[in-house]
């Protein structure tokens, strides 16, 4: 497979949460606003990327049997270094985004790439595999955030796109699964055209 | 009183799994029967107790005297990880049976974020619970988890038989389904 192809795959046609169903409670939680999902994205694409080039490093020096909790302390340091950093400079989207941060550690999109994809393959097709996929995650995001935020409250990132109320649903917890479900199936149908082009 | 509160709240008004958005990857990925919701529940409501348990005395008694708090995530998930493998050996040598329908749903649960989740929401400073408060804290949110997952466990059941539009089958159907029961469960809101 090119780097190219490894790149894009993360997007349509293995789109984590559209495809692969990884990663779902963030991609609900803090998708009420397109900004919110976007900055969840990018922070755990810096994770997945971090995590995918440390475990890559490391794969031949840690024995099988203990690999799952190795590749765990890796990628809870990399969570609780965003953590902080995020704390320091973006105060505001820490506390939008909130318990999910800590919470990077289960994400099992990240945990699962280090174990299908970092652990068998060099360093540099490592990285472009955690951008890829990391990348494809935060795009899932800010659409479903988009989408949220457009219905539940006429805004996207914060310009006003309709005046008045929106449909409140939306931005609340059902609007998440009811939101998603629709793009889970736009994407099949994508998914489906672009397999019959090829 | 108090910590019937504490129940209704974590089951109804803040359900974790349609209010709070924790543990998703179980609720969608062990509903499609009831019978295997169920064993999930068990094996959830008996790891995410312990692991409040320990978790509490661990942050209070060792992570703030040394002033270490943001070693939070790190030594949570490692307690989380091993306390699972360690239920694991205790039950297969105890009790078989329960071994027998826990079993496979025990190392699923290491990445079941509601688990981290509630230990980390059980030490939140404006919640202030005490020791007995936060495993109160911890059952109220496994029997939530559990009532929910076993109602769409039911639904989904059903929904095997209903004719579904081609691209909705499936994983948009079930997410569909999700939305509409959290919109029931809204109506909870300002219970307590």
């Amino acid at each position: 497979m090119g780097q190219l192809q490894n790149f894009t795959k993360g997007f349509v046609k293995e789109n984590p949460v559209f495809v692969l169903l990884l990663g779902l409670c963030p991609a609900l939680g803090v998708t009420t606003s397109a900004f919110n999902g976007l900055g969840m994205g990018l922070a755990t694409t810096f994770v997945l990327v971090s995590s995918n080039i440390v475990v890559s490093l490391i794969k031949d020096l840690i024995p099988a049997k203990v690999r799952i909790p190795s590749f765990i302390v890796v990628i809870a340091s990399f969570v609780t270094i965003t953590q902080l950093v995020m704390e320091a400079y973006m105060p505001a989207l820490f506390d939008s985004l909130g318990l999910f941060i800590p919470l990077i550690v289960v994400n099992c999109l990240v945990m699962g790439r280090a174990e299908a994809f970092a652990s068998k393959n060099d360093t540099w097709s490592a990285i472009v595999d955690g951008l890829g996929m990391g990348l494809g995650f935060a795009f899932a995001l800010t659409l479903l955030g988009g989408l949220r935020e457009i219905l539940g409250a006429g805004e996207f990132f914060g310009m006003t796109i309709f005046p008045g109320d929106g449909m409140l649903v939306f931005v609340l917890a059902p609007g998440a699964f009811i939101g998603l479900g629709y793009l889970v199936a736009l994407n099949n149908i994508v998914k489906k055209k672009l397999e019959k082009t090829a | 009183m108090e910590y019937i509160i504490i129940i209704i709240g974590a089951v109804f008004v803040n359900n974790i799994v349609l209010a709070q958005f924790l543990g998703i990857c179980p609720y969608l990925g062990v509903s499609a029967k009831v019978s295997t919701s169920v064993g999930m529940s068990g094996a959830v409501m008996f790891v995410m107790t312990l692991a409040t348990l320990v978790t509490f005395l661990i942050f209070n008694y060792i992570l703030i005297p040394l002033n270490i708090e943001y070693l939070q995530t790190i030594s949570y998930i490692l307690v989380v990880a091993s306390l699972v493998q360690m239920v694991e050996i205790i039950l297969k040598k105890v009790s078989p049976a329960l071994y027998q329908a826990l079993g496979i749903f025990l190392p699923l649960i290491v990445t079941n974020c509601a688990i981290l989740g509630v230990t980390i929401l059980a030490v939140r400073e404006d919640f202030g619970f005490n020791l007995l408060e936060s495993v109160v804290f911890a059952i109220g949110n496994a029997l939530g988890f559990a009532l929910t997952i076993v109602l769409f466990a039911g639904i989904r059941e059903h929904l095997d038989l209903v004719d579904v539009p081609k691209g909705m089958r499936g994983a948009p159907a079930a997410l569909v389904v999700a939305g509409i029961l959290a919109l029931a469960f809204m109506g909870f809101a300002n219970l307590v």
